[in-house]
């Protein structure tokens, strides 16, 4: 990597630490290949599984620790670790603390100085090719800090689980090098310059999470559930292509100054910033897991519990929030494709939030929870309320993170009881949990405070956000761009209270689901077992120490933008720094300042507050822990608790839609018709093949092996050309 | 007598040429190919007189390549012999196609 002086010239940031800013990708991928050379050095002689693991694979879940607990006292296999065990365990998160160092040191430098213009590191002239200008180059700015700190920050508590949660596993070098890799190019996601840079990046963690989920990839259903993830998130990267083609044929740039200059150009609510507008959502869509694209997420927790906590809940899910977030100066002329954003944003966050309501795997629930969070967060970016949908995201990996290890915690210590008792149930199913806070005591408060923070209880991280986004499209309904256009005959206006009655209703619908998953798990009487009670336990320090810093981020990463109402006075942090960003995009949305009567906003909050309450109260009341039966003698459900379990047949209407069809297609016209009927056999066959053989039965008749008849042709030849020459 | 000398040697490449074509022994058309180089050489000597002595250079190439010709072409043939026990091309034609 070249140290070439960056293009910006008297940037208040030039020269000082930001200059190293590529520093922080390049750590964790270094990480990637110190790890995947010890993977791949000690592969032959480990298998890629412990087949002592094989008979625990009944129920097809997360199981890859199913050896854990090798220095716990249950030593009925024991497993001998990794041979690079000491070595990875430094390795792949100590890059990780590195990275975060850095950023922290780069931001440090940045609170200091001007932050009006982005600082943008040029590395080395990438695809110069004709009209086609595109660097490598990284950007420093407050947004892709503020990305930053959440992916390595959260990232590296992740990582320190992972070394006690993966402890055991055969493929200790090869998940953290995975998990390296992954982080790298959510780097280079959230700091590139232009679109470019951060589609590698978009990629690449596509790359690392189909990786992942199928890190177990001797059971096929994790196999197929990381081809799903890879399968459904192509559709939306062609969106983003098609979007990038579209800016590149229209504005001649691809980098995020340049497109944001040329941008107006193209006029407020032209159909061509519309169109750009909704390919990108459609690659978000994808990546973020938003209808119709969603179903690939509540697959993806085949994974191990901590890549569900990193990959899609904290970082990569958000990715497309991010990339809205980015594209503000485009979305903010485009108020069609806003609403659009937002009704998908509330429209996801409703129905998953029902699914959430009757899943019985723990995991599961969090799966659908996030989908419905991300909802949220599409509902913040798409009514121009960046900052809020920012800071959705910030908070949501906290306590989304907090409950995914949480849950990690909670199937570690089942699967180990299960594992030393010899029995193939389900570590995962809430059925065969109940009363674990007697045994597990900092994993329940701390999973306490992440559900108070999702459902939005006042303190919490999640109340600020999440009330931020709701008080936003509120807001927006009068006198914002959103409310001057109609969306498919419907009025802005109109639209935006419909959004925020659903975001109202999930919210309520999130107390409820969070509420159950927390009683089952923990409260009530314990239903794992008369065996397996006393080998429940709770997790090693290395787990429970991420957990308590993720707790304490969960209880105060609100206050990092608290509402103007309160008598404080507004303790915007995150809207200061965010100013300079998103700034301009919000207020050509607003038109400029129009905030809510503190009123109002205090109605909002005792509205949202109720319902939050109201949705935990609900639930206390209504669901009884006791009653609950194991999974194995559990009776069937039945109407719409049936469907909601099925997750609305959704997966089976795009296997009968979409799958089937196009299977069909691909089997007998496009294989059988024009693979081996037209190209195998008239190209192939007939022309490829049987025009040479032809040709050569010719020359073949003319070598007889005769020396005469060589001579012969020879003189005659030479006396041609001699003729030729003569007579010409 | 340049005249004389070319039509000599054209006479000479003719019956070579001839024997060539038309003999089925393989040290006939052998001793043929030899006249027919000889011939050429003869053309050379008789033409170095007009245009300078880079024909008899030439002259000595072409024998000393005549020479190596002549020691493969003939090893050649007693190995043919050896093989299939006759020297007649019509019986030789491994290489046929």
């Amino acid at each position: 990597m070249l140290l070439q002086e960056a293009t910006t010239g008297a940037h208040p940031l030039s020269g000082s630490i930001a200059e190293w800013v590529w520093l922080i990708p390049l750590l964790p991928f270094l990480g990637f290949l110190i790890n995947g050379w010890l993977s791949i050095t000690s592969a032959a002689r480990v298998g890629p599984k412990d087949p002592s693991a094989a008979g625990h694979d009944a129920v097809g879940h997360d199981h890859g620790h199913a050896s854990g607990g090798g220095g716990h006292g249950d030593d009925h296999h024991p497993v001998a670790r990794h041979k690079y065990a000491g070595l990875v365990s430094i390795v792949g998160p100590g890059v990780l603390l590195l990275s975060f160092g850095l950023t922290v040191a780069i931001l440090m430098a940045m609170l200091g100085v001007s932050r009006e213009a982005p600082f943008v590191r040029t590395l080395y002239s990438w695809m110069p090719a004709g009209d086609l200008h595109v660097d490598a180059a990284l950007q420093v700015d407050p947004l892709s800090m503020v990305m930053t700190l959440v992916v390595t920050g959260v990232g590296t508590l992740i990582h320190f689980f992972s070394v006690g949660y993966m402890q055991d596993d055969p493929g200790y070098p090869r998940y953290f090098a995975y998990l390296n890799l992954f982080v790298a190019f959510m780097l280079v996601l959230v700091l590139g310059a232009s679109y470019p840079v951060l589609f590698v990046g978009w990629e690449g963690v596509g790359l690392c999470s189909y990786l992942l989920i199928g890190f177990w990839f001797t059971d096929k259903a994790n196999a197929d559930a990381g081809k799903k993830a890879f399968i459904v998130n192509r559709i939306g990267d062609f969106g983003f292509l098609v979007a990038m083609f579209l800016m590149f044929a229209n504005f001649g740039v691809l980098d995020f100054a340049g497109v944001s200059a040329a941008a107006p150009s193209a006029g407020f609510n032209s159909p061509l910033i519309t169109w750009i507008c909704l390919f990108l959502f459609l690659g978000c869509a994808g990546k973020s897991a938003q209808i119709p694209l969603y179903v690939w997420l509540p697959d993806a927790m085949a994974g191990p519990t901590p890549v569900s906590a990193l990959i899609h809940a904290a970082t990569m899910v958000t990715a497309g929030v991010y990339l809205i977030a980015r594209s503000a100066f485009l979305f903010s002329l485009a108020p069609v494709a806003q609403l659009t954003v937002a009704f998908i944003g509330a429209l996801t966050a409703l129905f998953a939030a029902t699914i959430g309501l009757k899943q019985w795997d723990i995991k599961r629930v969090l799966a659908y929870s996030t989908v419905s969070q991300l909802g949220y967060m599409f509902v913040g970016v798409g009514v121009g309320a960046y900052t809020a949908g920012i800071f959705h995201l910030v908070t949501h990996a906290f306590f989304k993170a907090l409950l995914f290890l949480g849950s990690g915690s909670v199937i570690f210590a089942m699967h180990r009881a299960y594992h030393a008792t010899h029995n193939q149930d389900d570590a995962q199913d809430m059925r065969n949990m109940g009363g674990l806070r007697r045994y597990m005591p900092v994993t329940f408060v701390l999973m306490w405070i992440a559900t108070l923070a999702i459902a939005g209880i006042p303190i919490f991280a999640g109340f600020f956000s999440k009330d931020e986004i709701l008080g936003a499209v509120f807001a927006r309904t009068h006198e914002s761009t959103l409310s001057q256009v109609s969306w498919l005959g419907i009025p802005g206006g109109g639209l935006l209270y419909i959004v925020y009655a659903m975001g109202l209703t999930a919210a309520l619908l999130t107390a409820i689901y969070m509420t159950r998953m927390m009683l089952y798990t923990f409260h009530g009487p314990n239903r794992t077992g008369e065996k397996e009670q006393p080998h429940l336990a709770e997790a090693p320090w290395i787990m429970t120490g991420p957990l308590v810093v993720l707790g304490v981020l969960s209880l105060f990463g609100g206050w990092l933008n608290l509402p103007a109402l309160l008598p404080l006075g507004r303790v915007g942090v995150l809207e200061h720094w965010l100013e300079p960003v998103v700034g301009p995009a919000t207020n050509a949305v607003t038109g400029g300042a129009h905030e809510l009567a503190h009123s109002t906003e205090w109605a909002l909050i005792g509205a949202a507050v109720a319902i939050a309450i109201v949705g935990i109260i609900i639930a206390v009341t209504r669901l009884k822990p006791e009653r609950l039966i194991p999974k194995a003698r559990a009776p069937e459900e039945h109407g719409f608790e049936r469907v909601l379990l099925n997750k609305y047949y959704v997966d089976e209407i795009y296997d009968a839609l979409i799958v089937r069809p196009i299977v069909w297609v691909s089997r007998n016209i496009l294989a059988t018709g024009i693979d081996e009927g037209l190209i195998d056999k008239v190209f192939v066959t007939w022309i490829g093949a049987g025009i040479p053989r032809l040709l050569g039965w010719f020359g073949s008749r003319l070598q007889s092996g005769q020396v005469g008849t060589y001579a012969w042709v020879l003189l005659i030849g030479v006396i041609a050309v001699l003729g030729a020459f003569t007579f010409r | 007598m340049l005249a004389e000398s070319l039509a000599l040697s054209a006479v000479l490449f003719s019956i070579g040429a001839i024997g060539v074509l038309t003999r089925r022994n393989a040290i006939i058309i052998f001793m043929c190919v030899e006249l027919m180089l000889n011939a050429v050489n003869l053309t050379f000597v008789a033409l170095s007189k007009v245009y300078g002595t880079a024909g008899q250079v030439f002259v000595v190439f072409v024998m000393t390549v005549a020479a190596a010709e002549a020691a493969v072409g003939l090893a050649i043939i007693i190995a043919i012999f050896r093989h299939k026990q006759t020297v007649n091309l019509e019986n030789i034609n491994l290489l046929k196609g």
